[in-house]
């Protein structure tokens, strides 16, 4: 490719998924159908150097996520190796599997900030969506505790048919749980909830009704709660500039320690990922295949090519373009000036009340 | 920003938890990091959020600032502080006791 390593800019985020494992279920999880297995898992060790080759990298703020982070026995240690390493660190967590005492080690160690997700305002809702009887209750719990120790709490709500009537019941709860930062993210099609997506897929009424909620609270809570909200990409016109552009931003280590530009990217065949466990990151970053495949624009066909906006939004989404479009190098189809357009419309109309196949670990 | 009122001289600035200050030489300098925020903090924004510990009084932080930027004038110094904290605040990125 065109690009080499040197113009590689410095990425600021790393997403670094611990573990699979989660004891949770939810039909629009963002874990590959096929999940590592723990025996794979890299060790605490590894992800302390990582950490490090991040932070030199110029990563400044690293998530740590999975599958639910809180089944890793060794989490303190793991947090500590991220502020030792001069990272910011971020949890995010299902709440469930992490009790008090378990949260006030990580505490201790340095968290920074911590990031719940809530299925729904509805108890019952919530822990069918999740799969998991007790859920809702348990996310309260942890809630409150993040708040006892003053950490700053995001609540994050995955938006789909299920509970988008409550999306300003879901906010009122994220005000209530004492939140200072509100996630409003509607269901992204890769992954598990591709697999339901006429069960989780909302009218594009319901989807214009909830962003005009989500504007009107946002003016309403002013200064009271930051809301964030991520657009339903299906009922776009144009495409989101996915993870702020290929090889550009940010990175993502799977538990068995591949590095991907994006977490969906091991959809698109023939990416070659480069391990952890054999490269630095630094290497990984500026000069391993999958990184370098659609860093820049000179990878684009029409009408990407040619696009005023092709700075901005570099073509969308990678996967979506493969999985939508059948080719990975396309314009990413939620853009109207798509060829393929027509059948992310199709699919948007596509809806059916179908039981969820649950994730399954 | 508009701020709420007027910052007390005597009031003790500090970065709340979650909210950090961080050197990153491959991201050129100073930033302050927040839940999903970076914020470029140029060098007078390093130097004086370093002296947001908390037990330095607004008045002490300028005080100190004065002989860190000598020869810039007081008035300056305490304006741009004011201002500074108080854009944080509003963010809910400083607190002020
Ligand atoms: S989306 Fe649900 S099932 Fe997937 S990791 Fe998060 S909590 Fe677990
Ligand atoms: S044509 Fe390509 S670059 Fe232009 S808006 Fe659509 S996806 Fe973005």
């Amino acid at each position: 490719m065109s690009t080499n390593g040197a113009s590689a800019p410095a990425p600021l985020g790393l997403l670094a998924e611990l573990t699979h494992r989660c004891p949770l279920g939810c039909p629009y999880c963002s874990n590959p159908l096929a999940l590592d297995p723990r025996s794979d898992e890299l060790d605490a060790a590894t992800w302390a150097r990582v950490f490090r080759e991040a932070s030199a990298l110029g990563v400044l703020q690293v998530h740590l996520s999975g599958g639910e982070p809180a089944a890793r026995r060794d989490l303190p240690e793991i947090v500590k190796a991220a502020r030792d390493a001069n990272l910011y660190s971020n949890l995010i967590t299902s709440a469930v599997g992490l009790t008090a005492e378990g949260l006030s080690k990580l505490a201790d160690a340095g968290l920074d900030h911590v990031q719940i997700s809530i299925q729904d305002s509805e108890p019952a809702s919530a822990d069918h969506i999740a799969g998991y009887k007790g859920a809702s209750a348990r996310k309260h719990a942890l809630a409150a505790e993040v708040v006892r120790l003053g950490l700053p709490l995001t609540v994050n709500v995955v938006v789909h048919r299920a509970n988008i009537a409550r999306v300003e019941a879901m906010v009122e709860m994220a005000l209530a749980l004492g939140a200072t930062r509100v996630e409003i993210a509607h269901v992204q099609y890769y992954g598990w909830a591709l697999k339901n997506r006429a069960a989780l897929m909302p009218s594009r009424a319901q989807v214009e009704e909830a962003v005009g909620i989500v504007e009107r609270l946002r003016q309403a809570h002013r200064g009271r709660i930051v809301i964030d909200a991520v657009i339903p990409d299906y009922y776009a016109r144009f495409p989101k500039p996915c993870v702020g552009g290929w090889g550009r931003r940010s990175l993502n280590v799977t538990p068995a320690g591949r590095v991907l530009p994006c977490h969906a990217a091991e959809v698109i065949p023939g990416l070659e990922f480069w391990n952890v466990r054999a490269h630095t990151l630094a290497d990984i970053w500026r000069s391993s295949p999958a990184f370098e495949a659609f860093r820049g624009t000179d990878w684009m066909q029409e009408p990407c090519k040619s696009c005023a906006l092709k700075e901005k939004d570099f073509g969308g989404c990678r996967c979506q373009a493969f999985l939508l479009a059948g080719d990975a190098r396309a314009a990413d189809p939620v853009c109207h000036l798509s060829p393929h357009h027509a059948t992310v419309e199709r699919l948007a109309g596509e809806r059916a009340d179908a039981a969820y196949a649950y994730r399954h670990s | 920003m508009e701020q709420a009122g007027p910052i007390a001289a005597g009031a003790r600035p500090r970065l709340p938890r979650g909210v950090r200050l961080t050197h990153n030489e491959a991201q050129g300098g100073w930033l302050l990091l927040a839940p999903e925020r970076v914020f470029k903090a140029d060098a007078v924004t390093a130097e004086i959020l370093k002296r947001c510990t908390g037990e330095a009084t607004v008045e002490a932080i300028v005080d100190d600032l004065m002989k860190a930027f000598a020869g810039a004038p007081r008035e300056r110094i305490e304006s741009d502080v004011m201002k500074l904290l108080g854009g944080l605040a509003e963010k809910r990125l400083l607190e002020l006791d």
